[in-house]
């Protein structure tokens, strides 16, 4: 799952930033913007059935690979 | 009484806060008497015109109806059209008034109508995605009827809001909160009463009438600066009221003029209002559009989201031709602002450029003020 979330990041951010530091924020770097984030949780919900709402979580609760990893790790274990 | 407007209001509400202000420094808590002082200053107010108050007070009662009785049909009906007709009933009066004010000016309408309308449709919403089970009476009464930013916001959120309501804090803690509150209420005090007022007074009615090329720039930064200096500090006094009862409620402004796209601008300048229409316009049509693949072109979603958004936003804040005008403006100069930056291979070589950066920064203040300058009506008249 980490590895599938990781190569879902680096395509939409066109960049191999978030393999190389997984605490990069993601927002305030401009590697993703608010359509980013929405292809994101898109993606996540096709990939793993996880399905996460718009206003789920605060953007600082999902601004980093580690805590978008972290996030859907849980919610898939639930 | 319209809140922060005169000295007799200040006073008043200073009066009012003092209890909340001696339980919060002996680390009690205030949620109680908090409330009793809130209704006392509604009562203030919209004690004047009865019809308001009465209208208020069905508003109320109907939206507490909604928000009591929407997670039970939630269970019953499975159906997209149970969220959309309970949004819908919550927004009629807000339709009402905007489309009757075309006709007849602050017909049907009550001071704060907008803002307590965001307040519903938010936990509406939020409720629909399985985000919130269920509001206390009390809690909505607290969020929904907040005087401090009843009247032009912050908008803040439900979940975040009753977090702060229900956290005690210890005597120590609350004084934190309140020095704050107190510097930012001076602050905002000095914005609006003495900077916005100064623009005001000497600069923007000075502004010669005619509408000439030179008249129309000068209108365009007077206006501008006046609108931000009023209202960043509108915002603070609200947000540092808010702190006084012990809520944290979020910025409105961030420095708008050191934005270096239009992009950036919308996460600088009246942030709670950029963002609401983010969270529950924009991402919620993208989103669907995504998923259900609307369009052939991904960008296609984006682009008609980034209209659709800000051409609502125009229109709330008035169906005017000006306001609808703005709101095209903004709308299209994100889409521009979006392509410009995936397709321009100059933009991605010099972004990070500083000489790049300044010229950015002077071409959206440019951009900005011109949007102020539609929003004022100024080019109608």
């Amino acid at each position: 799952m980490e590895e599938k979330i990781l190569s879902v990041l680096e395509e939409l951010c066109g960049s191999d930033e978030v393999r190389r530091d997984r605490d990069v924020n993601l927002f305030a770097t401009g590697l993703l913007d608010s359509f980013g984030a929405i292809e994101l949780l898109v993606a996540i919900d096709e990939e793993f059935g996880i399905r996460i709402e718009p206003t789920e979580l605060a953007r600082e609760e999902f601004d980093t690979p580690n805590k978008i990893i972290g996030y859907v790790t849980k919610k898939g274990n639930q | 009484m319209i809140p922060y407007t005169s000295s007799l209001f200040f006073y008043v509400m200073s009066l009012a806060l003092v209890p909340a202000i001696i339980m919060g420094l002996l680390g009690k808590n205030i949620k109680y008497y908090g409330l009793l002082a809130n209704l006392f200053i509604l009562f203030l107010v919209f004690g004047q015109s009865w019809e308001q108050a009465a209208y208020l007070v069905v508003f109320y009662l109907v939206n507490l109806h909604l928000v009591k009785v929407y997670p039970r049909l939630k269970k019953k009906y499975q159906g997209r059209w149970l969220i959309w007709t309970v949004v819908i009933i919550s927004l009629l009066p807000l339709l009402a008034s905007k489309a009757w004010a075309v006709f007849v000016p602050n017909f049907l309408g009550f001071l704060g109508l907008s803002y307590v309308t965001f307040r519903v449709v938010q936990i509406l919403l939020e409720i629909h995605d399985g985000l919130i089970d269920e509001v206390s009476w009390f809690d909505f009464t607290y969020f929904v009827l907040f005087f401090p930013t009843i009247s032009s916001g912050p908008i803040d959120r439900s979940r975040r809001f009753i977090q702060d309501l229900n956290t005690r804090h210890t005597g120590k803690e609350y004084l934190n909160i309140l020095g704050n509150g107190i510097y930012k209420i001076f602050f905002g005090v000095f914005y609006k009463f003495v900077i916005g007022y100064a623009i005001d007074t000497y600069w923007l009615e000075k502004v010669p009438s005619g509408h000439t090329f030179l008249h129309t720039i000068d209108y365009m930064y007077a206006y501008g600066f006046y609108l931000f200096f009023d209202f960043a500090g509108y915002s603070l006094i609200a947000i540092g009221v808010s702190y006084v009862l012990g809520i944290i409620t979020p910025e409105n402004f961030n420095k708008p003029f050191l934005s270096r796209d239009m992009k950036e601008f919308w996460q600088r300048w009246h942030m709670s209002l950029s963002f609401w229409f983010r969270d529950f316009i924009y991402i919620r049509f993208v989103m669907a559009a995504l998923r259900n693949k609307w369009f052939k072109n991904k960008y296609a979603a984006s682009y008609l989201g980034y209209m659709l958004t800000f051409c609502l936003m125009g229109a709330w804040h008035g169906l005017q031709a000006h306001y609808l005008v703005y709101g095209f403006y903004e709308g299209s100069l994100l889409v521009l602002t979006d392509y410009y930056q995936r397709k321009s291979a100059l933009y991605k070589k010099y972004k990070s450029n500083w000489f790049m950066s300044a010229v950015s920064v002077l071409a959206t203040i440019i951009l900005m003020f011109f949007g102020f300058l539609l929003f004022s009506g100024y080019l109608f008249t």
